[in-house]
């Protein structure tokens, strides 16, 4: 039951947080939306006990991609002055509290309908989930496209560079 | 497992639908991209479910590379918004004509 209802607290707060991001004035609002929606998801990946993704996603979803996200905002340093919502303790609270009695309502019209999500966290994907099984499948079945994602990201960073560098079109 | 894999799909549809609403709607590029990475999770979100459904590694090889491409697309993306952003002075998409003429 907790997982049951730990499942829909990080799914309804992941559907909030991207009607946050794309409802959102402000790039900077939609920016820090983005985040608590990227860590919901990594916490839906926990729930289906694929640890290793969900390390991954925080890592380089919420600590790389946004942080390059946000240092553009900044660097573009638009005119008009970003409509920054104050984040205060009672607009936090109160938005977590909303969550919660929406994952409780959530959790009881599933109970009473009777389709609640019965395994949270199956048996089989245990093994599966794990960073050992991953590794091994990464470094042996598909250590070719592995090789290649390197090429990827070698030849992003230079494009990158260059474009960002261009002189002005 | 059946349900809750509905659920899961459910759910990751959602967010692609929220993704895909933002992309057509916002018009500031920046945002754009930010619903692009919302899309990208969605489908994250249905390879790992289904991965885990069927206790099959692949699905979770493929996110990961998903990732690592994501990364490459925000490099890109945004060092292409950079570029604009010089030339035009602005990241609306309907006051840049760069095709037009």
């Amino acid at each position: 039951m907790a997982g049951q209802i730990l499942f829909f607290a990080l799914a309804v707060t992941a559907i909030a947080a991207g009607i946050g991001t794309v409802w959102s004035r402000s790039p900077v609002n939609s920016a820090l939306w983005l985040i608590l929606n990227l860590f919901c998801i990594a916490g839906l990946y926990l729930t289906l006990n694929a640890q290793f993704i969900a390390v991954i996603q925080v890592l380089v979803y919420a600590g790389a991609i946004m942080v390059l996200f946000l240092f553009v905002i900044m660097l573009l340093n638009l005119s008009e002055k970003p409509s920054f919502t104050r984040m205060t303790f009672a607009r936090i609270f109160g938005f977590f509290l909303v969550m919660g009695v929406l994952a409780l309502l959530t959790y009881a019209v599933a109970a009473g309908l009777d389709v609640l999500p019965e395994n949270v966290v199956p048996e089989a994907a245990a093994v599966s989930g794990s960073p050992s099984a991953l590794a091994r499948a990464l470094f042996t079945q598909y250590a070719l496209p592995f090789e290649l994602i390197g090429v990827l990201l070698l030849a992003a960073t230079i494009g990158a560079v260059v474009i960002a560098k261009r002189k002005p079109v | 497992m059946e349900m809750s894999l509905n659920w899961y799909l459910t759910l990751s549809s959602v967010l692609f639908i929220t993704g895909t609403l933002g992309f057509l709607f916002r018009r500031n590029i920046i945002v754009m991209l930010m619903s692009v990475e919302l899309m990208l999770n969605a489908v994250n979100l249905t390879l790992v479910a289904l991965s885990q459904a069927t206790a099959d590694t692949a699905g979770q090889i493929l996110v990961f590379f998903v990732i690592a491409v994501a990364a490459a697309e925000a490099a890109v993306g945004l060092a292409i918004v950079i570029a604009i952003f010089r030339g035009n002075q602005t990241i609306d998409i309907s006051k840049i004509k760069l095709f037009r003429y």
